[in-house]
């Protein structure tokens, strides 16, 4: 049986000049009872084709037949049969836990008898019992997607339609999100069909498919369009002192279509199944040795013959290179809300050019130490010292010397890229001949040239993260914070973005990243790992993985040292109190 | 200082930038000022025209017949029909056809001519009470009128006195001379307060507030660039009405224009400190949308637009006290029609300035502790 009939399915968005093909003559079929995972680069028309099957969008042209409901015409009688979960949903942030249930089952016309039994069923699944009456406002992100799912999980859907569920969400809520959708599909055979930017959750469904500019590029098992880059990818040994320094250079390669780091290693796809040719200093690492290809081998080698991106690494500033120096010194830190202490003790010291993590589940205090740093919100006590200046005494001096890119991209959406650039150039006080200087280097190495003068508001999701660096980087600061900035990004631009961070690294310039991407915790230098407001483990990665092996896994990947270190503490924590 | 006057300038640029490129905030700002315009000086009149009435007259004479003339004469009265009993009069009243009943008793014309008091009976419709005393006010003034030519005729009261009454300044008493400089001040109101009033909380709602605060850009400096587009927005339109009202209602305008304008600039030193105020407490721009008219509403009904504060009770004439539209529609209306300069005005400039400046600094120390 096919739950999912599209054919020939099109959608154009805006009239003359402002036309954008979301979906190009699309055809598709998904059988019942499977999960589907929908990847591709921002603006590939994922959300439109999600919001067209859910009969909230019409097609230009093309047949959609959803449940063996025609659309338009039958969207009413499909929209009572399946869930669907927008990428911000709607909570009435103002409801409580279980009043937004509530709401949601009168909603669906739920009759009374059955609903107390579902909303049990339903907080057990997502354990937010405990939060019943707790204001959605007042929920972490993690539990506040929990919640949506609860909600558009209200009367059993037969489709769940789910458009990046798990973006801004710790591992371990992910981890929980996860195990909800599965058992949808193991127990109540839901089908489901789901947008996503994490390769892992690509890999757990049946099937994938892999939208560009509104085509189907690709589409099979996993396990199947891995298999089409199988000899492709390689592992290098390296010593972990120059790894982001060699993956620059392998990067550089033409053939090389990938170079990650991994581990005490890096980790290599080619263009053709042949090893790479490795000269100089790089030929000196070894042989590269063939290892299994992944489904993100596949993501990104397809989407590299559709024309490669750039991943020219922006030109050096000029910095003072004292390696040694220590740029962010944090001590005893505290900070309290009322009686809540989101931050309890934190220490840690950054020095000049390292990447330096934040790890931490929705909650652990991340954002709050951040905002300290950035001196957006004051310390209950400790002490601070950005760039040897003392935050407490002097917060305008401190912040000429920082960056700060926040979670939403936060930009002028009304103001053009121009006009944004000249604004926080402005703003940082950069005058004449500067001013132009940095404007003109922030259009030709970020590559905003062509959407100079596009309102910033209607720029894809990619550019926008690449407005929204250079406007941090306008002034030319030596110490550069940046708060989740790849959440919701597509792994092509999250290595452009990583391949911007490691060159302004190796510049010299003091990165501080939050993210909840671990392998990208991989790519810095060390890194602290936070949970309910303390500093659980600091150090390099490798350390803080070699804390969580033990025989039964040998090799652990920096999500399971995640998830293993914060349950420990969490647990220990509960039972302390 | 250089730097820091960069600083204030680009963001006073930046705030004007997303104002207009904004199609949505850019309506709001030149739509309903343009509406509220037409509607106030066209539709907004405390003159009383065509006021309907009916007559039972149950006198034959040729006096009482001149008596209604002097009544349908008038631009102020029409006739509506003459009606034939009581009933009819009453009816009239009842079903709102008429807003005045006239009953002329049936030796009114006899009685005049004895040189006795005649008496004629005049029935208003009270459920307007304020059209219904503007009414009565120009009845009276007719049946004076016509007293006074039937003495003089008559010669029965040679050498009465005789009342010349003349209104200065605005001598037809147009009550449009009135009511349109007075929409300068409101409007002006309007959209500074609107493009303040906002400002902070829709970028804190944006997430930019904190682009901003990590910029080395000090609050005092945020505050004075947010401060400068409301001053241009604020003129710009006051300019405009201020334009209409001369060459458009051709209100005469005959004070000094440097009077004026040092008028609104002080005026808007003190609406601009009020919207940053409102900015600074506001977290959502919902919130600082409903402050803007919690201020608003009560600022127009105390300012003497459409009612005297003189007939305010005493406790809320104080109130007015602190309300900036008060002092402006002084400014406003003297510089129009009775032609005052800058020395005449000090009275008025004054408040505004201490309003001015005690809201800037409670504004500035709310967005300080904002901070915190």
């Amino acid at each position: 049986m096919d739950a999912i009939v599209v054919s020939n399915l099109s959608k154009t968005f805006g009239k003359g000049e402002l036309r954008r093909v979301a979906l190009r003559d699309i055809s598709l079929t998904l059988a019942a009872g499977t999960m589907t995972a929908l990847i591709g680069p921002d603006g590939a028309g994922k959300t439109t084709l999600l919001r067209l099957l859910a009969g909230i969008l019409t097609a230009d042209a093309g047949q959609v037949c959803v449940l063996g409901h025609t659309l338009p015409q039958q969207a009413l009688a499909l929209q009572s049969r399946i869930g669907y979960m927008p990428q911000r949903f709607g909570l009435y942030e103002d409801l409580t836990v279980e009043e937004n249930l509530e709401l949601f089952a009168s909603l669906h016309n739920m009759p009374a008898a059955t609903r107390e039994s579902r909303y049990a069923e339903l907080l057990t699944m997502t354990a937010l019992g405990p939060f019943r009456k707790r204001q959605a406002g007042q929920l972490s992100g993690g539990m506040k997607q929990k919640l949506g799912l609860a909600c558009t999980l209200i009367h059993p859907p037969e489709l769940l339609l789910l458009d990046e569920a798990s973006v801004g969400v710790d591992p371990i809520s992910r981890r929980e999100l996860w195990s909800i959708i599965h058992r949808q599909v193991v127990s109540e055979k839901v089908t489901v069909l789901l947008s996503t930017a994490y390769m892992d959750e690509a890999e757990r469904c049946d099937h994938v498919l892999l939208l560009h500019e509104g085509e189907i590029l690709a589409q099979g098992s996993p396990a199947e369009l891995a298999s089409r880059f199988a000899g492709h990818a390689f592992r290098l040994r390296a010593a972990a002192a120059s790894l982001r320094h060699l993956q620059a250079q392998l990067a550089q390669l033409p053939a090389v279509v990938d170079a990650a780091i991994q581990g005490d290693g890096l980790r290599i796809v080619m263009q053709k199944a042949e090893a790479p040719v490795l000269e100089g200093e790089l030929a000196a690492l070894g042989t590269p040795e063939v290892i299994p290809s992944r489904l993100e081998d596949a993501f990104v080698g397809l989407l590299f013959s559709r024309g490669p991106r750039s991943r020219a690494p922006l030109s050096p500033h000029a910095q003072a290179a004292d390696a040694d120096e220590v740029m962010v010194e944090v001590k005893d830190l505290y900070r309290y809300f009322g009686s809540f202490a989101a931050v309890k003790d934190v220490s840690f010291s950054v020095r000049r050019g390292e990447i330096f993590g934040l790890l931490g589940a929705n909650g652990a205090g991340k954002s709050t130490t951040f905002r300290m740093l950035c001196g957006l919100l004051p310390a209950s006590s400790g002490s601070l010292c950005i760039a040897k200046v003392d935050l407490r005494k002097a917060t305008a001096a401190g912040r000429a010397k920082i960056g700060y890119v926040s979670q939403k991209f936060s930009l002028y959406g009304a103001l053009s890229v121009q006009q944004n650039l000249s604004f926080f150039a402005s703003a940082y006080g950069l005058a004449s001949e500067r001013r132009k200087l940095r404007i003109a280097w922030a259009l030709e190495e970020l590559e905003l040239k062509r959407y100079a003068t596009m309102n910033a508001g209607s720029l894809p999701l990619g550019y926008k993260q690449r407005l929204a660096l250079a406007c941090a980087l306008m002034h030319e600061p030596s110490i550069l914070f940046l708060d989740e900035p790849t959440s919701g990004v597509d792994p092509l631009a999250r290595r452009e973005f990583w391949a911007r961070v490691n060159s302004l690294a190796e510049s010299g310039t003091t990165c501080l990243v939050t993210t909840h991407f671990m392998e990208e915790a991989e790519y810095c230098d060390r890194l602290v790992l936070m949970s309910l407001g303390e500093v659980l483990a600091q150090g390099t990665p490798a350390e803080i993985k070699e804390r969580v092996r033990r025989p039964d896994l040998p090799t652990p990947s920096m999500e399971d040292a995640f998830i293993a270190l914060i349950e420990e503490h969490e647990q220990s924590s509960r039972r302390a109190s | 200082m250089r730097l820091i006057l960069l600083r204030i300038f680009a963001l006073a640029r930046k705030e004007l930038l997303a104002l207009l490129r904004d199609p949505a905030s850019r309506a709001v700002l030149i739509g309903p000022p343009l509406i509220q315009l037409l509607v106030f000086g066209y539709a907004a009149t405390f003159d009383l025209k065509h006021v309907p009435f009916v007559v039972y007259n149950q006198d034959q004479g040729q006096l009482s017949r001149e008596f209604i003339a002097r009544f349908t004469g008038s631009p102020s009265f029409e006739l509506l029909r003459m009606v034939h009993s009581q009933r009819d009069l009453q009816r009239a009243i009842d079903d709102e056809s008429a807003l005045m009943a006239m009953d002329i008793g049936s030796d009114f014309s006899a009685d005049l001519q004895r040189g006795s008091t005649a008496h004629v009976q005049l029935i208003f419709d009270g459920r307007d009470s304020n059209t219904a005393g503007l009414a009565i006010g120009y009845a009276q003034s007719i049946v004076m009128k016509f007293n006074d030519v039937e003495a003089s005729l008559r010669k029965k009261k040679a050498g009465s006195t005789i009342l010349l009454d003349r209104a200065w300044f605005n001598s037809n008493l147009e009550s449009r001379w009135f009511i349109v400089p007075g929409i300068c001040g409101i409007l002006a109101l309007l959209v500074s307060m609107l493009t303040t009033g906002l400002s902070v909380a829709r970028e804190r709602e944006m997430g930019t507030f904190d682009q901003l605060l990590v910029t080395p850009m000090r609050p005092s400096e945020i505050l004075l660039g947010k401060m400068l587009p409301g001053f241009l927005v604020g003129s710009a339109e006051g300019s405009l009405i201020i334009f209409i009202a001369i060459y458009w209602f051709q209100v005469p305008f005959t004070g000094s224009f440097f009077a004026l304008y040092l008028g609104l600039l002080f005026f808007l030193l003190s609406t601009v400190g009020v919207g940053l105020m409102i900015s600074s407490l506001a977290v959502t721009q919902q919130q600082g949308l409903l402050g803007v008219f919690l201020f608003m509403v009560p600022a127009i009904v105390l300012s003497g637009f459409a009612t005297p504060i003189a007939n305010m009770p005493q406790a809320v004439q104080y109130i007015t006290l602190i309300d900036p539209l008060r002092y402006f529609l002084v400014i406003l209306r003297r510089c129009f029609l009775e032609g005052a300069g800058v020395s005449l005005l000090w009275g008025q400039y004054w408040p505004l300035i201490v309003i001015g400046i005690v809201t800037l600094i409670v504004a500035g120390r709310l967005f300080r502790r904002r901070l915190g």
